[in-house]
């Protein structure tokens, strides 16, 4: 049952825009649409010139964050009921805090993703692995850093954290989480190498413990519990 | 099947305990360049537990129990009388001191970006820090009570 939906997007275009301005939309949705499907209603019907990134569009690929309703959400896992949009709620679409606009929703996840490779997101073990088998691990070491394999690096987290909006330097939620994935990793020999680069003016102890990424993640990492693990073990493994 | 790697038998235990700690092929384990920030994080937590009950007991104190008007000179006098007060309040002074500049220094380095700039505040911050707690130190332990000279109102 289709019903007129209000978007308010915050549209910028380099060449001709000076200032973000927000535009607003009336489009016509199911209530169990996906924000995805009504930019994508906007972009094919209304107005071509929309720009935003997607890709899978199933939650899988994290090119989608964006903040809706205030809050860094995916496109593609919000539905049209979960906001208000079938009630006669505007639905508040801008692109995420804490990163340079390209245009319209698109921002330069250049950086985050500089920030990503100075932790050392791969494996590092100094010895061979064995030459008959893989490098095995129980169950219950791989439970410990279970969450975090989940990270998609949508960069929901680091756009919704205050400390990263107003510091261009600090490492951020994302970043973070994928060091905890491989600092607790029983075939990882690492850990110090990357508790040293997250112990830094820049690290770790520039989280203010806002909860926000916790909030923003859309695979649900527990990412404030993550970073408060990495200062523990900074503190007792010293 | 050959199972060359080792993998511990253990029940679920505290995520943090569990960090593999090997060697690195420099043979050494890296320091961390500075303990600053770790220390500093921690001394914020200690110290906010800390000040929860110091400054508690002591709005308790001089607030609510003792009315504004009853706290004169007589009074700091008889209380500072006993080094346990003393010892109270320069710990209080010490604590809730280290506590606010360190809030505030976390602030600096959030906000002010600019390297001059930065490093201005915090040497103002530093200067007037340690002028504070010099000041407030001097009051405490070199105060001497004079409750003879001190006519009842």
């Amino acid at each position: 049952m289709a019903t007129q939906v209000t978007l308010k997007i915050l549209r910028y275009d380099p060449e001709k825009d000076k200032k973000a301005h927000f535009e607003t939309y009336e489009v016509e949705a199911d209530p169990l649409d996906r924000i995805l499907d009504v930019l994508n209603t906007v972009k094919w019907y209304k107005d071509g010139s929309l720009t935003y990134r997607r890709s899978c569009a199933h939650g899988v690929c994290g090119s989608d964050a964006m903040r809706i309703n205030g809050r860094n959400r995916l496109a593609c896992k919000v539905l049209v009921r979960d906001v208000g949009g079938d009630t006669g709620k505007k639905i508040q679409i801008e692109p995420m805090l804490g990163f340079k606009i390209l245009r319209d929703l698109v921002v330069d996840m250049d950086p985050f993703f500089e920030k990503y490779k100075s932790i050392k997101p791969y494996l590092i073990n100094y010895e061979d692995a064995p030459a008959s088998s893989e490098r095995l691990q129980s169950a219950e070491d791989r439970e410990i850093f279970d969450e975090t394999t989940k990270c998609i690096l949508c960069g929901a987290c680091s756009g919704s954290c205050p400390p990263y909006w107003s510091n261009q330097d600090f490492i951020g939620p994302a970043a973070i989480v994928n060091a905890h994935r491989f600092i607790f990793d029983s075939r990882d020999q690492g850990s110090d190498e990357r508790l040293a680069i997250l112990g830094q003016g820049e690290g770790v102890f520039r989280c203010r413990t806002v909860y926000n990424c916790t909030d923003a993640c859309p695979r649900d990492i527990p990412v404030t519990k993550a970073i408060e693990q990495i200062r523990r073990a900074m503190l007792y493994n010293r | 099947m050959s199972t060359e790697t080792k993998t511990t038998q253990h029940q679920p235990a505290d995520p943090v305990k569990k960090i593999n700690r090997r060697w690195t092929r420099s043979g050494g384990r890296p320091r961390p360049s500075s303990n600053f920030e770790l220390f500093s994080w921690y001394f914020f937590r200690i110290s906010g537990v800390l000040l929860l009950f110091f400054a508690l007991l002591h709005l308790l104190i001089m607030h609510l129990i003792n009315n504004v008007d009853v706290i004169t000179y007589q009074f700091i006098a008889e209380r500072w009388a006993s080094p346990l007060w003393r010892t109270y309040d320069l710990l209080l002074l010490v604590l809730a001191l280290t506590h606010g500049l360190n809030g505030v220094r976390v602030l600096i380095y959030d906000y002010i970006h600019a390297r001059g700039w930065r490093t201005f505040a915090i040497s103002v911050l530093y200067t007037v820090g340690i002028l504070f707690l010099l000041l407030g130190a001097q009051v405490i332990l070199t105060f001497q009570p004079q409750l003879q000279n001190v006519a009842p109102k």
